[in-house]
């Protein structure tokens, strides 16, 4: 089943139930029904594998926007002919095998428990769902809220990759600092490396998991294994640092590093930020002075047309 | 999903790929019955998943069906060990029996998909032998790559561009387009993530031959390939690793003590990660999945704790769909059902965290719980 969201969930598709009504929304056969007759942007996929393809086919060629793509286990193949199809046409596709994306206070499409986020200025993007919450979960426990999360996915082949979601950020005049959370497998975050060399001037911040995975075994996510010596995590952090990125060695640590890039507290009363303890992990190697931030918003760029706002 | 070398040349010669004469044996004596069929010299290869097989000792050349027959018995039952066994080395079952042959000369020829264009890409080499990964190292120039279009699977201008690559001529130029073509056929329409021949062997009377092949499959696609799931071979893989996967587990058995469970294949590497940084080594990669139900997570604790190596378990939940509460409900149910002995530390976040928690403390079990990730991971360490 698929679900339509226009800030509010306003259809379902499911082929054979459409006319009935579920929980008060309205159920379409197909996506060309729902976008028509409900005026539907965004598509929100749960299909199981063998047939999500075809689903974000469907989304795509109904004229939605935003593809959100849930589904773990999809054929790479079909995957390799859904990014053909996509590509030069003004659809995104995040995911497949993601969380989905949230703006929080603003929108949310996915299924990440949306208790643990909090409005604020920075960006994260992750090939992970639950180290994503995990990240999540230490910001704002630090008083620090994200502008944007969004969940890249696991697979080998997805819609959006670090570089695209990168570009939208340092894009975004809303977000001030970027947590990057990358796992082995891929070149990836090379790719992403480099571009944040070239093109981003806000702080960004990584992690990379996987740094004790054995190679040739594939880690639960389809795309994270080392094969033939690369994709590894020693290689992907390596990269990161020399693009000018904070990379931490410890996931508990990718709160206190986004903390110690960030100019100024957040004026958010009640919610202290949390000490920050010397001499625990690694001292950032960049840290960007705030007139730097100023510099990326007259940038201003703005490629977030397909942002869910 | 991996197979032997015999499987994949079956596959192949499906699709019209030229592989050498030669069938699998499992004994000597059927391997030397195959030799004396085939006349003359003999080559008795191992069948195990590993690479680097011939220099383990396990491929021999054969002059006649007693010395293949000899050579099969020396093979079959041995431990080979290879680069990518490990140190105890992979028992040998079956041998394949195949004609020898007279080489002019090695080639390679592989395709994979390659993630960043989101494309499959066909590679040949004029290094034959070489492992591919090496000669991207030394010799990167020495590679010659097309990209396919799933639009309009391979054309002749890809299979020009490779051949003319190899620096090949007339009669081999249009065999080697054939052999490409067929190639990429099987690889699409079986679903792999490699179809690789390595090597691809003009011979002394100038044909083109898969001397050696190898076929990995998607395991994403194994559900509309019941022929391949057919050839899966549990004898090579950890029987732990099997029984998880009968149960949708995804679990990896390390060499540590700490045994982890994890919700998230993300998380659960950086939980092994974490469990590295405060000194200790992971026993395991287990990530139950978002749907896992309570009996899932009993099943994930008894294969966790069946490692005799564990001496500390680290259950490292975030919870989003998978709700911490199944969660506590299933590992007290493990715990009491398998009388666990061993310190659980758990960490627990997200979805029901505190009706998970008060269900741990309600339960009169002995856990240990801790309060972030880097807490849980130096408890289990210090109590493992």
């Amino acid at each position: 089943m698929s679900i339509l969201v226009d800030k509010r969930t306003r259809a379902g598709v499911t082929p054979g139930k459409g006319g009935i009504l579920h929980e008060g929304i309205p159920v379409f056969d197909t996506v060309a029904d729902a976008v028509a007759k409900e005026g539907a942007n965004t598509a929100l996929v749960f299909v199981p594998p063998a047939f999500a393809a075809d689903a974000v086919l469907e989304a795509a060629d109904a004229g939605v926007r935003l593809i959100v793509c849930i589904t773990e286990g999809i054929p790479t193949l079909d995957m390799v002919r859904v990014a053909r199809v996509l590509q030069g046409k003004d659809t995104r596709l995040i995911g497949p095998n993601c969380p989905g994306i949230i703006s929080p206070g603003k929108a949310k499409v996915g299924i990440m428990p949306g208790h643990i986020h909090s409005p604020g200025r920075i960006g994260v993007v992750s090939r992970s769902g639950t180290l994503t919450y995990e990240a999540v979960g230490q910001l704002t426990a630090r008083g620090i809220g994200q502008s944007t999360c969004v969940g890249i996915g696991g697979d080998p082949i997805v819609g959006t990759s670090f570089v695209d979601a990168l570009r939208l950020f340092q894009a975004d005049p809303e977000t001030d600092a970027i947590l990057m959370i990358g796992e082995i497998g891929g070149t990836a975050e090379e790719d992403a490396a480099a571009f944040v060399k070239a093109h981003v001037s806000k702080p960004v911040i990584g992690f990379i998991c996987g740094q004790t995975a054995p190679p040739g075994r594939r880690m639960g996510h389809a795309g994270a294994i080392i094969s033939g010596g690369t994709g590894t995590a020693a290689e992907k952090m390596a990269a990161m640092r020399k693009a000018g990125i904070t990379v931490v060695k410890s996931p508990a640590e990718m709160g206190q590093a986004v903390a110690r890039v960030l100019p100024s507290p957040p004026a958010r009363p009640g919610v202290t930020r949390g000490k920050v303890s010397a001499g625990a992990g690694e001292s950032p190697r960049r840290a960007t002075p705030p007139t730097s931030h100023g510099g990326a918003r007259r940038q201003g760029r703005s490629t977030a047309k397909s942002r869910p706002r | 999903m991996k197979i032997h070398e015999y499987q994949a040349k079956t596959i192949l010669a499906e699709f019209g790929v030229p592989v050498p004469r030669g069938r699998v044996a499992t004994t000597a004596s059927a391997a030397g019955g195959i030799a004396q069929e085939l006349g003359g010299t003999v080559v008795v290869k191992a069948q195990i998943h590993a690479g680097g097989r011939g220099k383990g000792g396990g491929v021999k050349l054969a002059r006649s069906a007693q010395e293949a027959e000899q050579a099969a018995s020396q093979i079959l039952g041995m431990m080979l060990k290879t680069h990518q066994t490990g140190p105890e080395g992979q028992l040998v079952k079956r041998v394949l029996v195949e004609e020898g042959m007279a080489i002019r000369q090695e080639l390679y020829l592989g395709i994979v998909i390659d993630r960043k264009a989101g494309l499959p890409v066909i590679m040949a080499s004029s290094a034959g032998g070489m492992e591919i990964e090496e000669v991207a190292r030394t010799r990167p120039e020495a590679i010659v790559k097309a990209h396919v279009d799933p639009a309009t699977g391979v054309r002749g201008y890809h299979t020009r561009k490779l051949g003319y690559g190899l620096g090949l001529k007339g009669d081999l130029l249009k065999a080697a387009g054939e052999f490409v073509t067929k190639l990429y056929r099987a690889f699409e329409a079986k679903d792999c993530s490699l179809a690789e021949i390595n090597p691809l062997v003009i011979t002394g009377d100038g044909r083109l031959l898969a001397l050696d092949a190898k076929m990995s499959f998607d395991d994403n696609a194994l559900a509309r390939h019941p022929d391949i799931q057919a050839l899966r071979d549990l004898d090579e893989e950890s029987p732990l690793e099997v029984e998880a996967s009968q149960y949708n587990l995804n679990y990896i058995k390390l060499d540590g003590t700490v045994g982890c469970m994890v919700n998230g294949a993300g998380l659960a590497m950086a939980t092994m990660d974490i469990i590295k940084l405060a000194g200790g080594e992971p026993a395991n990669f287990l990530d139950v999945g978002g749907g896992a139900s309570a009996e899932q997570i009993e099943n994930a604790f008894r294969i966790l704790i069946s490692d005799t190596n564990v001496r500390a378990v680290f259950i490292n939940i975030f919870g989003g769909i998978l709700r911490c509460d199944r969660l506590a409900e299933g590992v007290i149910k493990a715990v009491r059902a398998l009388g666990v002995r061993l310190p659980i530390v758990i960490r627990m976040e997200g979805t029901n965290v505190e009706l998970g928690q008060r269900m741990l403390r309600e339960s009169g079990l002995n856990f240990i719980t801790a309060q972030g990730m880097k807490d849980g991971a130096e408890q289990a360490v210090r109590a493992a």
